[in-house]
């Protein structure tokens, strides 16, 4: 499974401000960590929103806006993503990141073969087959 | 372990998959026994699940583990009979730990070691190939029993004997708890890779009786592989076998057709290729081939697999590049099955009369007897060549040869394809 690591933007990060050495020294254990373990699948910082834009859709109408963005609680600064067994095993690891009065959220990725690509009955037959094969032998 | 799916012992199995490798492998440099040390961690656990629901998980549950394991160990030598020289050393040993200031900080310095000695020890060659993949997905995946069995589709106890034998074959052989040096060290790596790479596999190609990919194990085997990546960076076949996993994986969406049907490489829909993970795999190849040297199986495979997955479609492939890779995996282990991959590039990159002709020379190879993709890729051939009927005998021997009912389908089919007896 496969989950999203979403980190907030804050004033600091909005203001183009480095975390101090001491956070970024334990940011970068901690992906050391994860990558150790061989969770790690990507990760990537964003550049604070007044170098972003945003394109609204209105019917065939297309408006540019230009960052800054106000509530920057509501903003993504960076974000993992991460190969785990579970969605509990993704919050253990993310307990273990060293940050400090935030909220960081967890997201699970969908595969594709969840998209619709529904189980054809040959194939939960199939499974059928299998499970009872399988109770057989014990 | 038979627990209720409480909130709380989710988390604990979370916990315990992201510590028992860990925890497992430093109880053995200090017992000297793998099959000892997993008692010891499984003790642990118990422990755990019994305080943990009440006292919350701890903010250490690595250390905390640790401790609760060598309580045990105490115990266990104060009741049991040691000889005298393994009980001094290890009292020696937890004694000394125990008047260590900072424990975590020692246990840390050796945990990568650890780690390392663990999977070599899981991986021995004294154990069957079976007996190395249960044993190694039990102590380095952190999978139960139950979880090891389904995957492979066989009955719980028996992967719990194969884990129970394998631990006994370690003890009884006395295999040290190390990690291999010199010589030995090749010949013990590349059977690391052999069995992590086995894994993948078996979630990866259908075999006869399974007719679809199993994600959880190429999942695992990826897993597996990163770790590995990180505690042996400096040996370039390590390198080449996750770019190898990581590349296959990323066409795993798309090898599997509605039906169930495999989908060959170059009729797969490139747009459900995943390219984080062609991007982690085409970065693996480049870090084994930076050693520079001669190219292990592993890295060349990678390499290949590399090509087709920086095509945007098949038609980019480089395929001269390709045959190129197959004459170095071919010099380094010849094989029939190599040379026909190597046949079938060529054919690609020079054309099917060209490709045709190895495949023919491959004709009586006994390897490839009872092979259905030999008659396959010639049956191929031959239908671009414009030689139908012939074409046609090859796909339906091929189809008689397959084990996989979908692709004895497809094989049909092709045959079908290949038009009435031409009267020209």
């Amino acid at each position: 499974m496969r989950f999203m690591v979403l980190v907030k933007a804050n004033k600091d990060s909005e203001a183009g401000v480095l975390p101090d050495r001491k956070i970024l020294t334990e940011m970068g254990k901690f992906n050391d960590e994860l990558v150790k373990a061989g969770v790690m699948l990507a990760a990537e910082g964003l550049h604070a929103s007044s170098k972003g834009a945003r394109v609204r859709f209105d019917g065939q109408k297309r408006t540019v806006i230009d960052g800054p963005f106000t509530e920057a609680k509501e903003l993504v600064a960076g974000y993992w993503l991460w190969q785990c067994k579970s969605k509990e095993e993704a919050i253990e690891w993310l307990k273990r990141a060293p940050f400090d009065q935030t909220e960081v959220e967890i997201r699970q990725v969908f595969e594709m073969d969840e998209f619709g690509q529904e189980f054809t009955p040959e194939l939960r037959a199939q499974e059928e087959r299998q499970r009872a094969e399988i109770a057989k032998k014990k | 372990m038979a627990v209720e799916a409480t909130d709380t012992h989710r988390a604990i199995d979370a916990v315990w998959r992201i510590e028992a490798p860990r925890l497992i492998a430093g109880l053995a440099r200090i017992v000297r026994d793998v099959g000892l040390a997993e008692d010891l961690a499984q003790d642990a656990l118990v422990a755990a699940l019994q305080q943990w629901p009440d006292q919350g998980i701890p903010n250490n549950p690595g250390a905390w583990l640790m401790a609760a394991a060598k309580h045990r160990a105490i115990d266990q030598i104060r009741r049991r009979t040691l000889l005298e020289r393994k009980h001094e050393q290890l009292g020696y040993e937890l004694d000394s730990a125990q008047a260590a200031p900072d424990l975590d900080a020692m246990l840390d310095d050796d945990v990568g070691d650890d780690l390392l000695r663990l999977i070599f020890t899981a991986c021995h060659p004294v154990l069957s190939t079976d007996a190395r993949v249960a044993l190694t997905l039990r102590l380095l995946g952190g999978m139960t029993t139950d979880e090891i069995a389904r995957a492979f589709l066989v009955s719980e106890p028996t992967i719990a004997q194969r884990i129970v034998r394998a631990k006994k074959t370690l003890a009884d052989k006395h295999v040290p708890f190390e990690v291999p040096r010199g010589p030995e060290l090749a010949a013990r790596l590349s059977s690391v890779l052999d069995v992590i790479y086995l894994i993948f596999n078996e979630g990866y190609s259908p075999t006869a009786g399974t007719e679809w990919t199993r994600p959880t194990l190429c999942d695992e085997a990826l897993r597996l592989g990163r770790v590995l990546a990180e505690l042996a960076p400096e040996a370039p076949e390590v390198h080449g076998l996750i770019g190898l996993m990581e590349i296959q994986a990323s066409r795993l969406r798309a090898r599997i057709g509605p039906s169930g049907e495999p989908v060959r490489l170059l009729d797969q829909n490139r747009t459900t290729w995943d390219r984080v993970l062609i991007r982690r795999g085409l970065a693996a190849v480049a870090r084994g081939e930076r050693f520079g040297g001669v190219r292990g199986p592993f890295l060349l495979q990678a390499a290949i697999a590399a090509c087709h997955a920086r095509a945007a479609t098949p038609e980019d492939t480089d395929w001269p590049r390709i045959v190129r890779l197959y004459d170095e995996l071919a010099a380094l282990s010849p094989s029939p099955v190599i040379a026909l991959n190597r046949a079938v590039a060529v054919a690609m990159a020079q054309g099917a009369a060209a490709g045709l002709a190895l495949v023919d020379a491959l004709g009586a190879e006994p390897a490839l007897k009872g092979y259905h993709y030999l008659p396959s890729v010639r049956g191929d051939l031959l239908q671009k060549l414009g030689r139908s009927d012939e074409a046609r005998q090859e796909f339906e021997r091929a189809a008689r040869l397959t084990q996989n009912a979908r692709e004895r389908d497809l094989l049909a089919a092709r045959a079908r394809s290949c038009g009435q007896r031409n009267l020209l």
